[in-house]
């Protein structure tokens, strides 16, 4: 009836995992009855919840990145702590088959569900609004995405609670993480979580391509798309190509663990060393896919605060066109150890390489634009340094591991963990924290605070350098990754060091919160009423902040690049195509539940499969393929905003277009 | 000179600073002295791992790091030191700066800017692909003595290797002699593991039903650590192994008395050896059956075991 379910499975004689959720559950309980007694639920679902705005969609996922921060960072924190313990003969406190479990969440968790997550969120906010556009190209479509994503992150959390998570790093090779190594659950979890919340970045991959291809503002073509938009293409690009073979390799793992299948066994055929291919086929591209629109942050941030243009904007783009091919073709050097012969490690390298060519151009293109600059040093701008300086340092070690006969003994070492949170930190979290701050007053109306960002900022920025430099000293001493606790004594002062930096990023985040608060709290005396706070250039900060669902009163017309700044100098023509055209009434999509109900039925579904519940995973599978079917007959799904109400809303906020 | 400082201030103990595992030591207030002491610690300890080779691929290795680095540090520094620069000199209340609000384009720095990383990495790449070829793992090491072979096999969690040639096989133990190339043919029982010599250089992939190959040599007399550096579970970090590099003299004598102190590894010890463990001891045998290395490589005998048998 209930497959392998059962009470048994509830680790209640683990009092980390049960003080954990009791703490999790207090904090959900008082949330959710906060939500209740205060009555805003009805609010929360029709404003939020059932929204299909890609402003309010791309909000959402920046909130759930920021609270899986906070999970994923917590499995951070018990880490360095045990690694801090665990030298000589101490054991630590984490015994292997749950460090095993904290070091597997962690790399699962930070990289689907807060890089890509955040991501995601940053470019459905600000791409529809750089392009001058009401919309992505299929609203309920962004909907069901988001919520598909946070199905992969209810799964994941309930293996806290219910079974296991996987035991088997955050790439879960064959065999280890085939049935005959790895019976549990865990592996069920990771792979259907990731199966489930894969789907919804596909699928929003698939949107925000279609709508930077098909759908800008009149004028806007491709040599004038702000600098975010074009890292945002090449990173849906990529998503659209990489996230099937995800998708086919998880798939293919399923197929082992559940039909006795042998793609990756040890046995009748199978290779395990196909799936370390494919995955990384996948694995690659997905760096880019998550630091792409993170240069692409840095480019609007250096520009806009600068006061100029973004320095050689045609050598930005190619470089990221470049590095969107180039990244489909380095996949091999995550596994130069694997004994693939000299010619082949010797390509894979070089080409891994030559990425470091466009690289550099865009760093070489960021400090030209600052060169010449009237320079005001906001948090973003904070934020853009800080990666700067941190990231050129991340990209030599890449290139140092890229040589092959380096990587020979760098492989798997903490030398390669200290490169990868050089370049995910320095580049992805730098980056999305840089456009939080930049684009909040957007989406909000007010400003967060400035002191207590740049607070933020030196806790991450110190506490990067504490935490992670002692990590490339111990790879070249000889210490692993994954190792749960080390014989060798003399690695402990830099585990501390390291410990002490993880405490420093713990800082940051929690003054992230504080940030948030106080600038709530304060908010009147931070209002952003003109709807350019930041003398932009372009043209998200042509319309009020926070923008109205149809974004856009009359869309922009655009005649040239950075449009909104040129009409601001006087230098180029009005936005407003027709200024004295009468405002007329327009249609935006109607909000649903759609996304809400489909992921509902697809965590059922997810939660059955794991624990082989067959009838409920049937019952699930219905009812997802029913939601879709009833929205797909659904008729008046369009909301007329009339011309009256878009007046009445121009007038309050005192502007027409620029 | 790294050493002597650390020597300075007690953080080595006299002789070489080598932590073999288990090995404990008397730290005293150093957690106190953290600050002062972590660095030298730092520089110290790179006495222990791949910054302190003692092998002619550990050596290329090395060589290649410090080359590689140093030619990037030529352009990483200024890049970092112009950033600050041009960011505290542009900066809006400098009224010495000149702002330049339309300057968006210069044929000639765009030209400089594709150069620099193109001929940089133009260098690196040649490098890549000549030490590639230099150092791939299954080339033989120049040398005038024949290779030894030695038979590598990765159980859970512990290190088989045997000696095909001298007939007799250890575990967690490798010995081996001064000044000879090492010819390792290396399997998998079950799961991936990595045979790493930090201080002899390359690493290379063990994995079930797979043979790779590598080949290392000492140089120096001496003790190295070795260890698995592919996650294999959760006797994944005990998987450590000493290496012992003697004289070809003393090496003889080795296998002499591991030979007469017997112990055969048949079908029926290599199944009870496969069984998971955890942090073992060294063991050694003086027979071994010769095709029990081709077997497990075909993937005939692969163990299997749950987290949970295992543990």
């Amino acid at each position: 009836m209930f497959g392998r379910l059962s009470w048994a499975v509830i680790p209640f004689d683990q009092p980390i995992i049960m003080i954990t959720v009791a703490v999790i559950g207090t904090v959900l309980g008082s949330v959710l009855g906060l939500v209740t007694i205060k009555g805003w639920w009805p609010y929360l679902w029709r404003e939020w919840i059932t929204s299909v705005d890609h402003k309010r969609i791309g909000v959402m996922y920046m909130m759930l990145a920021l609270v899986m921060l906070v999970r994923g960072f917590a499995d951070a924190m018990m880490m360095r702590t045990q690694l801090a313990l665990a030298a000589g003969h101490a054991a630590g406190y984490l015994p292997p088959e749950h460090y095993d479990q904290v070091f597997s969440a962690h790399g699962t968790i930070m990289i689907f569900f807060v890089a890509m997550t955040f991501v995601v969120g940053l470019m459905n906010f600000a791409v529809p609004l750089q392009l001058g556009v009401r919309d992505v190209a299929f609203p309920v479509l962004n909907s069901v995405s988001f919520w598909l994503t946070a199905t992969g992150v209810l799964l994941v959390n309930l293996s806290l609670f219910v079974g296991e998570f996987a035991r088997t790093g955050w790439l879960a090779y064959p065999p280890l993480s085939e049935l005959a190594y790895s019976p549990g659950v865990g592996v069920d979890y990771y792979l259907w979580a990731l199966q489930i919340s894969g789907l919804g970045t596909l699928l929003s991959g698939i949107n925000l391509t279609t709508t930077i291809l098909k759908i800008r503002a009149p004028g806007m073509g491709y040599a004038r798309m702000p600098v975010f938009c074009w890292t945002a293409l090449a990173s849906n690009l990529l998503i659209v190509a990489a996230f099937p073979v995800l998708t086919a390799t998880f798939a293919m793992l399923l197929l082992d663990r559940y039909a006795d299948f042998h793609f990756f066994t040890n046995d009748h055929g199978g290779n395990p060393m196909m799936y370390v291919s494919l995955i990384w086929i996948w694995g690659h591209p997905e760096v880019y896919i998550l630091i792409l629109p993170a240069f692409g942050v840095f480019s609007e941030v250096v520009a806009t605060f600068s006061g100029k243009p973004l320095f050689g904007y045609r050598s930005m783009v190619m470089a990221t066109m470049a590095i969107c091919v180039l990244s489909f073709v380095v996949w091999l050097h995550h596994f130069f150890t694997m004994g693939a012969g000299a010619d082949v490690n010797a390509f894979f390298g070089v080409m891994t390489m030559i990425i470091a060519v466009p690289t550099g151009v865009k760093i070489f293109n960021w400090l030209f634009t600052l060169y010449g600059g009237r320079i005001r040093f906001t948090v973003p701008v904070y934020w853009t340094l800080g990666f700067i300086v941190t990231f050129v340092i991340g990209g030599m070690t890449g290139v140092l591991m890229a040589i092959p006969p380096a990587d020979f003994v760098l492989h798997n070492s903490l030398f390669l963990i200290a490169h990868f949170h050089n370049v995910a930190i320095g580049g992805v979290v730098f980056g999305v924290m840089a456009g939080y701050n930049y684009w909040f007053p957007k989406a909000f109306g007010f400003k967060l605070h400035e002191g207590l960002g740049k607070a933020v900022f030196w806790c991450w920025f110190i506490g990067f350098y504490l935490a992670f430099m002692p990590l490339y000293a111990l790879g070249l001493m000889g210490a692993t990754r994954r190792m749960q606790h080390y014989s060798n004594l003399h690695w402990q002062p830099l585990m501390l060091v390291a410990f002490a930096g993880a405490v420093l990023i713990l800082f940051g985040i929690g003054l992230t919160g504080v940030q948030l608060a106080v600038s709530i709290r304060t908010r009147a005396r931070n209002r952003d009423l003109t709807g350019d706070p930041w003398n932009g250039r372009t043209l998200e900060w042509s319309t009020p902040s926070p923008p109205p669902v149809w974004n856009f009163t009359q869309l922009p017309d655009v005649t040239r690049a950075d449009a909104y700044w040129a009409a601001k100098q006087g230098t180029g023509p009005s936005l407003a195509g027709r200024p004295d055209s009468p405002v007329e009434a327009l249609e935006v999509p109607r909000n649903t539940p759609v996304g809400i109900f489909v992921a509902f039925f697809a965590t059922i579904l997810g939660f059955a499969l794991i624990w082989r519940i067959e009838w409920l995973a049937v019952a699930g599978l219905i009812g997802a393929v029913a939601v879709g079917l009833w929205q797909a007959w659904q008729k008046n799904r369009e909301l007329i905003i009339s011309a009256e109400q878009i007046s009445e809303f121009d007038r309050l906020n005192m502007r027409g277009p620029a | 000179m790294p050493a002597k400082i650390a020597r300075l201030f007690k953080i080595l103990p006299p002789g070489r600073g080598i932590c073999a595992a288990g090995e404990t030591e008397q730290y005293g207030s150093m957690t106190a002295k953290l600050a002062l002491v972590a660095p030298c610690v730092m520089l110290a300890s790179c006495s222990e791992g791949v910054l302190d080779p003692h092998g002619p691929v550990g050596l290329s290795e090395r060589l290649i790091l410090g080359d590689a680095t140093a030619v990037m540090l030529a352009v990483v520094v200024p890049v970092i030191v112009l950033t600050l620069v041009f960011a505290w000199w542009f900066r809006a209340d400098n009224r010495l700066a000149q702002y330049r609000p339309d300057w968006e384009y210069s044929g000639r720095i765009e030209l400089i800017v594709w150069a620099i990383p193109a001929l940089l990495i133009a260098f690196l790449g040649g490098m890549a692909w000549i030490t590639s070829h230099d150092l791939d793992p299954p080339k033989p090491l120049a040398s005038k003595e024949a290779p030894l072979e030695i038979e590598v096999v990765s159980l859970d969690w512990r290190w088989l290797f045997i000696y095909p040639g001298q007939g007799i096989a250890t575990v967690n133990q490798l010995i081996v002699p001064v000044g000879v190339p090492i010819h390792f043919r290396l399997t998998s029982t079950s799961v991936m593991n990595s045979f790493f010599i930090p201080q002899l250089g390359s690493q290379i992939y063990t994995m079930p039903g797979m043979t790779t190959q590598l080949n290392l040599e000492a140089d120096q007399a001496g003790t190295y650590d070795g260890l698995s550096a592919q996650f294999s579970g959760d006797g994944f970090s005990d998987m450590h192994f000493t290496v012992v590099a003697t004289s070809p003299g003393q090496f003889r004598q080795w296998l002499g008395e591991t030979r007469a102190r017997g112990g055969a590894l048949d079908r029926a010890a290599y199944s009870d050896l496969s069984k998971p463990s955890h942090a073992v001891e060294s063991l050694s045998f003086g027979q071994v059956d010769p095709q029990l290395f081709g077997t497990v490589a075909s993937g005939a005998i692969a163990t299997r075991w749950s987290p949970e048998e295992a543990r």
